[in-house]
C-alpha cells in the first residue's frame, strides 16, 4: 500500500452469527466449540440443517419496519447500529452525507421473490395479489437502503454483489472509498439471508454440495474426510471504518489497520474454482499489503466443506504458505457458523480479530479424520492455539463465477 | 354484517399492518391518517387484504372512500352484504 495514501482503520464491530450476536458473544463461543447450526423447516423440502441468527430484531426496529422491510434490511440495520454503538459514534451526530454505507451481498432478492410467488399460489396465480412491496424489497441496494432509511444517513449506500466473495468486499470498497475522501465514515461489510430462500438449497443439493450429519453442530466440517458438503447460513458483520488520522483525532478504539487486498477472477469455471487464481489472489493482497507470507500470524480460510473446494484452496494456500512460514496458523470458522454467503468473509473476520489482544487462534472444529489432501502446516484443529504473535490476519473469501477476495488487516502501530 | 362489524374488519387489518400503532381510541369519524402513521403504501396493503381476506375489490377511484373508519363502513359494508347474499 502506497505510504501516501490515507491509512485506514476498524473502529467499531456489529454482528449476529448462527452462534453469537455480538464480537464478544461469537468469539467465546469461538474459543469454547459451540456451533450454531440448527434444524430448520425449509419451504418444499423439508427439515434441513442452517445457521440461524437469534438477535433481538426489535431492538432497532419497530414492529411495522420489520413487517415491510427484508430479512437482509433487518440483519443490517442491527449490524450497523451495534458496530456505531461499538465505535462510540451516536447516530444523532454522525455526519450523514459523510457516512457511506458498502454492504456485501452473495444475492439479493430470491427471498421475497419466493415469498410473493407462494403467496400467490395460493390466488391461483392471480397476479393482482402479488405485494406492492416486491420491488423496493428485491432492488438490489435493499440491505443498504433500509440501513440508510434506519439511521438517516443521506450519503452513498448500496450493495456489492460478489457472491461469498462479497463480506470482503463491503470492506475493501469501504477503504477505497475512504482513500479517495468520498465520504469520512463507512459502515461496510456483508450480509446474508439465504437461509429464507429454498433455492439455494435446493441448488446445492442439485449440485451435491449440501451438507448433512445426524447431530446439527458437526455438520459443517471442512477439512475433515467426511465432510460431505455445505450449510447454508445467515448472518451479517459490519464495521466502522475511518481514516486513521480521523479516528485518532477522535480517540477511538482502533481494532486494526487494513494492510492490504486483491480481489481478482478466475475466468473459468461458473462454479468451480481455480486454486492458481486464488493463489494469485493472495499473493497480490501480500503485495499490496507491502508484506511476506511469513508476516501472516493467522490465515483464515475460506473452505466451505465441499469435497473438492477445500482441496483446491488447501492447494492455493499450501503454494503460497507451504515452506517458510513457521508462525503462520490457518483455520476455518465455517466449521462452527455454516457459510453466511454474503457475511461470511466479514464475519470470518471479527471472529480473528480479537487474536491481536488475545494471541489465541480459534480453531477449526469437526475435524475427526484430517483429509490428507488438507493437512496444511499451521492448521489449528479442534481445540485453540496459543500464538506467539499476532501481526496480521489474512482473510479468503472466494465465490461462484470466479471472483476471490482477499483482505488483510494488521495490528495498528503507531 | 353491521357497519360496526366493518369497522372492526378494517380495524384487524390495521393492526397487521401497523403493528406498532394503539388502536384502542381510533376516531370513526377522523381521518385514519390524521390519528395513525399511516401512508399510501399502508393504505395500498389495506386494499390488498380487503382482496386477499374478503374478497372485496376497491378501484383506485375508490381509495378516497377508505379515508376514515365511518367512510370505510358506509363504503364496505354495502359490498361485504352483497357478496354475502351471493354466497
Amino acid at each position: 500500500m502506497s505510504s501516501t495514501l490515507p491509512r485506514i482503520v476498524i473502529t467499531g464491530v456489529g454482528l449476529t452469527a448462527p452462534n453469537g450476536n455480538s464480537l464478544a458473544e461469537f468469539r467465546k463461543n469461538l474459543l469454547t466449540g459451540v456451533a450454531g447450526v440448527e434444524r430448520m423447516e425449509v419451504r418444499y423440502m423439508g427439515t434441513l440443517l442452517a445457521g440461524v441468527c437469534h438477535y433481538d430484531a426489535l431492538k432497532y426496529q419497530k414492529k411495522k419496519e420489520l413487517r415491510v422491510g427484508t430479512r437482509a434490511g433487518s440483519i443490517s440495520i442491527y449490524c450497523a447500529r451495534e458496530a456505531l454503538a461499538d465505535a462510540g459514534l451516536s447516530v444523532d451526530a454522525l455526519v450523514k452525507d459523510r457516512t457511506g454505507i458498502y454492504i456485501g451481498c452473495t444475492e439479493h432478492g430470491n427471498v421475497e421473490t419466493e415469498n410473493e410467488i407462494y403467496n400467490i399460489s395460493k390466488f391461483n396465480y392471480d397476479t393482482k395479489f402479488w405485494s406492492h412491496y416486491h420491488n423496493p424489497r428485491t432492488v438490489a441496494n435493499n440491505p443498504a437502503g433500509e440501513t440508510s432509511l434506519n439511521l438517516g444517513t443521506t450519503g452513498p449506500a448500496y450493495t456489492i454483489g460478489a457472491a461469498c466473495a462479497a463480506g470482503n468486499m463491503g470492506l475493501i470498497h469501504a477503504a477505497q472509498m475512504l482513500r479517495l475522501g468520498e465520504v469520512d465514515l463507512a459502515i461496510c461489510g456483508g450480509v446474508s439471508e439465504s437461509i429464507h430462500t429454498f433455492g439455494i438449497f435446493a441448488g446445492f443439493k442439485s449440485q451435491g454440495a449440501l451438507a448433512s450429519h445426524e447431530d446439527p453442530t458437526k455438520a459443517s466440517r471442512p477439512f475433515d474426510k467426511a465432510r460431505n458438503g455445505i450449510v447454508v447460513s445467515e448472518g451479517g458483520a459490519l464495521y466502522t471504518l475511518e481514516r486513521l488520522d480521523d479516528a485518532l483525532r477522535r480517540g477511538a478504539k482502533i481494532y486494526g489497520e487494513i494492510a492490504g487486498y486483491c480481489v481478482n477472477s478466475d475466468a473459468s469455471d461458473y462454479v468451480l474454482p481455480n486454486p492458481q487464481r486464488q493463489a494469485e489472489c493472495v499473493r497480490k493482497a501480500l503485495a499490496n499489503a507491502r508484506l511476506e507470507a511469513r508476516d501472516i500470524h493467522i490465515v483464515n480460510t475460506h473452505a466451505t466443506a465441499t469435497p473438492l473446494g477445500d482441496i483446491q484452496e488447501c492447494e492455493a494456500i499450501r503454494a503460497v504458505f507451504g515452506e517458510g512460514c513457521p508462525d503462520t496458523h490457518i483455520n476455518n470458522t465455517k466449521s462452527f457458523i455454516g457459510h453466511c454467503m454474503g457475511a461470511a468473509g466479514a464475519l470470518e473476520l471479527a471472529g480473528n480479530l480479537p487474536s491481536f489482544d488475545d494471541l489465541v487462534v480459534h480453531p477449526t472444529i469437526n475435524v475427526d479424520d484430517l483429509d490428507p489432501q488438507c493437512a496444511l502446516p499451521g492448521l489449528v484443529l479442534n481445540v485453540p492455539k496459543k500464538a506467539g504473535r499476532v501481526d496480521a490476519i489474512l482473510n479468503n473469501s472466494f465465490g461462484m463465477l470466479g471472483i476471490n477476495s482477499t483482505l488483510i488487516v494488521k495490528r495498528y502501530a503507531a | 354484517m353491521t357497519k360496526d362489524e366493518c369497522k372492526q374488519v378494517v380495524l384487524d387489518i390495521i393492526a397487521d399492518i401497523a403493528p406498532d400503532e394503539d388502536l384502542s381510541n381510533v376516531k370513526p369519524d377522523v381521518r385514519l391518517r390524521d390519528q395513525l402513521q399511516l401512508d399510501s403504501m399502508d393504505f395500498l396493503d389495506i386494499v390488498m387484504e380487503l382482496r386477499k381476506r374478503h374478497g372485496i375489490e376497491v378501484p383506485e377511484a375508490d381509495y378516497i372512500q377508505l379515508a376514515s373508519l365511518d367512510s370505510c363502513a358506509e363504503y364496505l359494508t354495502p359490498k361485504f352484504n352483497a357478496l354475502a347474499s351471493k354466497g
